[in-house]
């Protein structure tokens, strides 16, 4: 048997008796390597040492300069996502997710380069680009699985993973910080080590969930699980082509609910720090910021599992609902805690306000298979996470430069924020108009049955085909 | 043919599911310890 026949769909058909809680860890095999993204910040001030090694020399890198590699590499996500969606649904998981490993320890490997040579075109080009798509790749190639085989809580099985990709952080940043003290030398800072044993850990860690990984036989249903004989208002039980999504108004609409979702949360997360030592001069320390921001990040990969497990149980469009109102009250309450110096209101609203930013992620595939069917909900989800690109720009620039304006016209730092509360508060509520509008999708862009019924007759072709000659059906 | 596409099985044990769970689970939950550990530092 071939390598590349082993990558094959039909060589991850799952014989029966595989347990589906076997799925779930190698998404998240995936997901926590490629969450290590959240920590990248740890290497921005050793790489800003490369030449001095205790401290700036002329000819180190900038930190404005070091800053585009996580940029570069959050664009790439999305547009990796958006342009191979449609491969990695076709291909299945295990290619796709064997691709984002190769491309993601790859992505490593030449950012080690990078750092020898001190050469920064080079780690734009390998942590940016080609680990960006190895993110993009490696994000959604276990969704549409997982929605299969959980066809009874999509969102709770979606949602594990997604925690993931949230939780990888938690890993990654103390590893890489143990690792770069284990490497430091009197002549260098240790980064190019730590990115080498980082790829070889990331490689391994992601070729096990690609090992791991199955899709359902076709037909497959859970035990006791008996499919709604005919469809809710918002659940369809038709498919949508991939393209064809990209043509009615819900896939847009749902893709300004997560744009806004994200733009609200992203802005504040990146500068929770600055701004909770601003908001509380005196009371707040650095150190005490710090643990802040580790709390916020715990609540973001958390908020990924609870509020899309409850969206099975209240329904997407409810869910967020949820999160616009509720994010509508936190922010607006936000400059109050500021004013009567309320630390615990202040991080409280924050720390409901980062699990909903981190649930808008986690519940958007299944409110993607619920209007568009399971056939491409991984490609579809795909495109979609461009929102997520756009979201990237709009919520640091919002608070970063609002921040600027006001401090630069007198406005006390601890108030600086209170203009940018109230528009991320005025973003949810377009959010929630939004939301509102989004109807179940014209019987027009269904697929039609016998596209369907090929789709389905060839995948079991397949699965037979290769259970009988022990090879796949089209090697 | 019949038989043997219905005696091909590819049963999960206990101890595979323990293992796959272990795998990412572990590093997770002393990541999260770590970072419980530094967050209690805002609330002394």
């Amino acid at each position: 048997m071939s390598l590349l026949s082993f990558l094959d769909r039909e060589r991850t058909i799952a014989k029966p008796g595989f347990s589906r809680w076997m799925v779930p860890p190698a998404a998240l095999c995936v997901h926590l390597c490629i969450g290590q993204a959240y920590a990248f910040s740890v290497f921005n001030l050793p790489m800003t040492k490369l030449i001095g090694i205790s401290k700036s020399a002329p000819g180190d890198w900038k930190l404005t300069e070091l800053g585009w590699i996580f940029s570069l590499a959050i664009f790439f996500l999305g547009v990796s996502s958006a342009v191979f969606g449609r491969w990695v649904e076709e291909g299945g998981p295990r290619r796709a997710m064997l691709t984002a490993a190769l491309c993601w320890a790859g992505g490593f490997f030449i950012s080690a380069i990078g750092v020898y040579a001190h050469t920064l075109w080079l780690i734009y080009i390998g942590y940016g680009v080609i680990g960006g798509c190895g993110l993009g790749i490696g994000y959604i190639s276990p969704v549409s699985t997982l929605i299969k085989w959980f066809p009874d809580r999509p969102g709770m099985a979606t949602g594990m993973a997604i925690m993931g990709f949230g939780g990888g952080a938690f890993i990654a940043s103390p590893l890489s910080v143990w690792l770069m003290g284990k490497f430091h030398t009197a002549t260098h800072v240790g980064v190019a080590e730590t990115f080498i044993v980082l790829g070889i850990v990331y490689f391994i860690w992601m070729v096990v969930g690609s090992v791991i990984v199955r899709v359902p036989a076709p037909g497959w249903r859970p035990a006791g699980y008996t499919p709604p004989a005919q469809a809710s208002k918002l659940i369809t039980t038709n498919d949508v082509f991939v393209y064809d999504a990209l043509k009615t108004p819900q896939f847009w609409l749902i893709w300004w609910v997560l744009c806004l979702n994200v733009t609200a949360g992203i802005g504040v997360l990146g500068q929770a720090s600055a701004m909770s030592q601003e908001m509380f001069p005196g009371r707040i320390t650095p150190i005490a910021a710090a643990g802040f921001v580790g709390l916020m990040s715990l609540f973001n990969m958390g908020g990924r599992f609870f509020w899309a497990s409850i969206s099975d149980y209240i329904g997407r469009k409810n869910t967020y609902f949820v999160f616009m109102v509720l994010g509508f009250a936190l922010y607006c309450t936000v400059p109050s805690t500021g004013a009567v110096g309320s630390v615990e209101g202040f991080v409280l609203c924050f720390l409901v306000i980062i699990s909903m930013y981190g649930g808008g992620f986690s519940t958007v595939p299944a409110y993607l298979k619920d209007m568009f069917g399971t056939r491409y909900v991984g490609a579809i989800h795909g495109l979609l996470l461009t929102a997520w690109s756009m979201a990237g720009i709009f919520g640091p620039v919002l608070v970063n430069y609002i921040r600027e304006y006001n401090v630069t016209h007198g406005v006390p730092k601890a108030q600086a924020y209170n203009v940018t509360m109230y528009i991320m508060a005025g973003l949810l509520v377009i959010g929630f108009i939004c939301n509102l509008l989004v109807k179940a999708v014209h019987a027009r862009f269904h697929m039609k049955p016998e596209e369907t019924a090929l789709g389905i007759a060839a995948e079991a072709g397949a699965a037979m085909a290769a259970r009988l000659t022990g090879k796949p059906a089209n090697a | 043919m019949t038989d043997r596409i219905s005696d091909e099985r590819e049963g999960t044990s206990a101890l595979q599911l323990v293992l796959a769970w272990g795998f990412v689970g572990i590093p997770l939950a002393l990541g999260v310890l770590q970072t419980l550990i530094n967050a209690v530092k805002l609330f002394q």
